[in-house]
Parts: C-alpha cells; sequence; structure tokens
C-alpha cells in the first residue's frame, strides 16, 4: 500500500493565485520520490500541502491510506517530518541547539530526552560540543544537519525535504546528501524530495514527478531518466538544461 | 579557563553557559557603546539614589527647617540645590522624589509592557477576526491624547500618585502592541514558526517560547525610549495637581510649587527640572544604546 498518496491535489491562495493544478502521486513505503520543476511550478507547495503547511482546496493526501484532516493531528506529526530548504531561516535565532531538539521531544512527551538529544546530533555526524551552541555559530551545513537532527529526533517514517541543499555551497551539498542517504539505507525512511536540481534527484530518487505551471508534466523512474528516456519536451528541455553550458558548435 | 574564556567558549557545555555566555556577548557590545554606558550609569545612580534616599538626604524631605530663618536660600554648602518656600531642603526632597520616579517608571514598564506585548503577538499571530478587535481596540486607546486619557483616568479615580501610574500605564501599552504585532507579523509565516508547527507546537507554545522573545527585545527597546515620556507625563499630571500630591516630592509637583517665584528663587523649580531632564536624557541614551545591541535590523 502507498505510504503518501496524493490524488488530484489542487492549491489555491487567496481567491486568484492557483499554485497546483491537479496533482496526484503515490510514495510507496520506503521509497525515495523526487518532484522537479523550476522556480514557481509549485512543487514545493505540494510538499507544504502534504504536511499541512498550505491549504489544500480539492483533492485528497492520504498517509498509509487514511487520509488526512485539516488541521492535522499531533500523531501525523510523529509520523510526517520535514526539512526546510534554507537552513538560516529554519531554526529560532534565540534558541540553542539543545533547545531546538528537546522541543519536539518535549511536545510530544518523551522521557529520555538526553540521550535522544546526543543520539541525534551523532547521527547527524555533529558532536556534543554543538549542542549547546546557538545557530549563529555555526556554518550553513551544520545547521542544516541540526534541522534534519530536529526532523529525525521523533523518529518519523517520511521525511519532506524541500530543496535541502539548494542553499549549500557545493561541496557541502554532497556531504548532506550523502548523510541523507545513509539515514534512509539505516532507518528505512520514506523520502519525498523537492528540488530544481535534476543531478541531485537523479542521484536520491526511485522516481520522479516532473512539474510545470503547477501541473505535473511527466513522471520517470530513475533508469529512464538516465537513459534520456523522456517523452514530454519540458522534461527534455529539462535534462538538456541540466546538462549544463555547453559551447555552441559551428554549424 | 578564565572567566572571560568560559563566557566566550565556542563549546559550552551547558545550558547555563551558553545562555550566560549570550549575556555576556550582549554586555560586551553595549559595553563599547559609550553614551549608553553614560545612559546606564545615569539610570543605575537614579536607582541607587532611590534605595539609599535616607542615607544621602541630609534632611527630612517633608519637614522644613525654620520657616523665619530658612526659607528660599540660594544654593550652598548647606543646602547643596537651596530650599523651597516651606523651608525645605530641595536636594533631600529631589532625592527622595527619585523613589517615586522611579516608581512610576517601574510599576508602567511592569504594567503596560505584558499588556502591550500580549495583545499585539496574539493579534498578529492569530490573525483573522482576533486581529480586527484587539487592533481596533488598541486604535481607539491610540486616538485619544496620551496626557488628556490620564487626566480622564485620574479625575475619574481621583488624584494621587498610584492613580496617575494606572492611567500611564493604561494609556502606554497601544504602542507596544503595534510594534509587537507588526514584529510578529514579519516572522509569523518564517521557516523557524513553520517548523515548530510541524512539530505539533501549540500555539500556546508557539507564541511564547516562539514569537514573544523575538519580539520582546524591540519593545524593550522601545518602553526604555519611552521613559523620558512617561516621566515627564507623570511630573505633567504632577504639575498639574493630579498626580503625586503635597507634600510628597515629586519632581512635577515641585516644579509647580516653584513656578510662583521662578524669576526671584530660580532654583526651587530649575533643580527638580534639572533632575527630570538628566534622568529622562539617561533613559534615552540607554534605550539607543540598546537598540544597537538588541535590535538585529539596526545595523550598526
Amino acid at each position: 500500500m502507498a505510504m503518501i498518496e496524493v490524488s488530484d491535489l489542487h492549491v489555491v491562495f487567496g481567491t486568484s493565485v492557483h499554485a497546483v493544478r491537479g496533482v496526484s502521486f503515490e510514495v510507496a513505503e520506503g521509497e525515495s520520490y523526487g518532484i522537479v520543476g523550476e522556480s514557481g511550478s509549485g512543487k514545493s507547495t505540494v510538499l507544504r500541502a502534504i504536511c499541512g503547511l498550505a491549504p489544500t482546496s480539492s483533492g485528497a493526501v492520504r498517509y498509509d491510506g487514511a487520509a488526512l484532516k485539516s488541521p492535522r493531528q499531533a500523531d501525523f506529526y510523529r509520523r510526517v517530518q520535514m526539512v526546510f530548504q534554507d537552513p538560516y531561516a529554519s531554526l529560532h535565532p534565540r534558541h540553542t541547539i539543545d533547545r531546538v531538539l528537546s522541543e519536539p521531544l518535549a511536545i510530544h512527551g518523551f522521557t529520555d530526552r538526553e540521550r535522544r538529544i546526543e543520539q541525534a546530533l551523532e547521527d547527524v555526524g555533529l558532536g556534543k560540543g554543538f549542542r549547546f551552541r546557538y545557530p549563529h555559530q555555526l556554518s550553513g551545513g551544520q545547521r542544516q544537519r541540526v534541522a534534519i537532527a530536529r526532523a529525525l529526533i521523533l523518529e518519523p517514517r517520511v521525511l519532506l525535504l524541500d530543496e535541502p541543499t539548494s542553499a549549500l555551497d557545493a561541496s557541502i551539498q554532497a556531504e548532506v546528501l550523502n548523510l541523507l542517504d545513509r539515514i534512509r539505507t539505516e532507518r528505512g525512511l520514506t523520502y519525498i524530495l523537492v528540488s530544481h536540481d535534476l543531478a541531485v534527484v537523479a542521484h536520491m530518487c526511485e522516481r520522479l514527478l516532473v512539474m510545470q505551471h503547477g501541473k505535473a508534466v511527466e513522471e520517470l523512474t530513475r533508469a529512464r531518466l538516465q537513459a534520456r528516456e523522456a517523452t514530454q519536451p519540458y522534461t527534455r528541455d529539462l535534462l538538456l538544461a541540466s546538462e549544463g553550458y555547453r559551447p555552441l558548435q559551428d554549424a | 579557563m578564565t572567566r572571560r574564556e568560559w563566557l566566550l567558549s565556542d563549546y559550552p557545555q551547558s545550558r547555563r553557559q551558553a545562555r550566560a555566555g549570550q549575556s555576556y556577548r550582549t554586555w560586551l557590545a553595549l559595553k563599547s557603546n559609550r553614551l549608553a554606558m553614560v545612559g546606564l550609569w545615569i539610570v543605575l545612580a537614579l536607582v541607587a539614589m532611590a534605595i539609599f534616599a535616607p542615607l544621602i538626604a541630609p534632611y527630612d524631605p517633608l519637614i522644613g527647617g525654620d520657616l523665619r530663618l530658612d526659607r528660599l536660600q540660594p544654593p550652598s554648602w548647606e543646602h547643596l540645590m537651596g530650599t523651597d518656600d516651606l523651608a525645605r531642603d530641595i536636594f533631600s526632597r529631589v532625592m527622595h522624589g527619585a523613589r517615586l520616579t522611579l516608581m512610576v517608571v517601574a510599576l508602567v514598564a511592569v504594567i503596560a509592557t505584558p499588556i502591550g506585548l500580549t495583545i499585539g503577538t496574539t493579534a498578529g499571530y492569530l490573525g483573522g477576526w482576533v486581529d480586527v478587535v484587539l487592533m481596533r481596540v488598541t486604535d481607539i486607546f491610540l486616538a485619544f491624547p496620551r496626557l488628556i486619557l490620564a487626566l480622564a483616568f485620574v479625575s475619574a479615580l481621583g488624584p494621587g500618585i498610584e492613580n496617575a501610574i494606572i492611567a500611564i500605564a493604561l494609556t502606554s501599552w497601544p504602542p507596544y502592541a503595534r510594534l509587537a504585532r507588526a514584529e510578529t507579523l514579519t516572522i509569523r509565516d518564517s521557516d523557524f514558526i513553520n517548523a515548530a508547527r510541524l512539530q505539533g507546537a501549540s500555539r500556546l507554545r508557539i507564541l511564547w517560547g516562539h514569537v514573544t522573545p523575538l519580539c520582546l527585545s524591540s519593545v524593550i527597546v522601545r518602553v526604555t525610549l519611552d521613559m523620558a515620556g512617561i516621566i515627564l507625563t507623570a511630573a505633567g499630571l504632577g504639575f498639574l495637581g493630579l498626580g503625586a500630591q503635597p507634600p510628597q516630592p515629586e519632581w512635577g509637583a515641585m516644579i509647580a510649587g516653584g513656578r510662583r517665584f521662578i524669576i526671584d528663587y530660580w532654583w526651587v523649580a530649575t533643580m527638580p527640572g534639572i533632575a527630570i531632564f538628566v534622568v529622562s536624557l539617561g533613559f534615552n541614551l540607554l534605550g539607543d544604546g540598546l537598540r544597537d545591541v538588541l535590535d538585529p535590523k539596526a545595523v550598526k
């Protein structure tokens, strides 16, 4: 059975901005699913609609077969967590890392907080020395690791990743992607990864959905993506663009 | 390891050390601002004056000397600021008046700041009809001229320093509510608030634990800068005879008392006036310094 099932999802902001127009897809348990598209294609909005941050105008989001209510139940947040794009904006500037990590534990009434916090920091490759630091004392990559630790500390089954590396340097990007990859294999997590970077999605995901102007253009598997077997012209353009700059050959 | 190293450590070992280190950094930033330090010293001097008034003051503030010999004496070594028309030592009265001033300032801050913060953050975060109702109430309070509204309160409740404090507190919270609401609007949709929502945090937890700490610093700055205005309003009410009642040594009331002989005996009104001026200046300087340190948006 599908872990996350999105069917005919529409998201309208206010009265006029139709950000997502009838997107449907299914993500199986343990799968890593990518959503690709240019800026403004509505890919992040799909993610936000899944976790309840964006309003669902019509259509449904199902978790483990059960349609989700709005607002989401507390239990949902223990199962589904999100990592945001900008690590500089997703950590409270006045909270220490310790506070950031202990808050979800306090909300959900965990008792062995000390052990869990130390374990979570270790899992994302940060030592105990970071525990009582403030976000401004950390680099971008370290912040994103803290954000990942925060998402993992409730031991969710699904992780929603909203461009988790696009705000980071190229060298740090690889580190964070490898970290995410390792955690998924270790824990058997389900990922939904949103990115504008086809290379990142090809590296991380088994299947992917291409979006444009709020609509789903095409669903591809990794094998077909690598073999360049796209059927839609937009996907082909995207593939071509991902190869980067190439000097024009004299005709 | 020295205490300084312990405080500035990049690897704090405990919650306490992290918090102490953060406070120490703020203190260092404030200390490097000379004018702010001048302001801080003035405010501390006011506090010291208020606490030790009976020890510093050479004479009784309420009972004057010999009415035949000691009335309206100019400043001298015997009476540093001269004496008033009831032969009371003005220096002693100014010292004791610091207590009243400090009480006004402290009570207004304690009453008005939480009201403003709570209303502002609640309105900003919840939005919708809550926002509309709370902000219209705020608008109504803002629409009245402050001194006039305070006057109305005092005349309804009866003159006296306590009623003046209540009146000033009730009229000074709307700007804080506005400020807190504006701050809240800028952070309510930020990712760290969304992250807290996604952890299942209740509205109350987000408001108190996440939104309020970020609004607090700018509101504190604003309150400090408003202190001068609060002191002046209290003095103004005293001057009009609606604040502190004679023979209480309230600075505004003292100026009012000295008004009658301001030409011939200038010191009677001038000395408490200088006290009001210096303390207001001190709070303004401190507020400016705090803004530089606490307000993340104010770039040096």
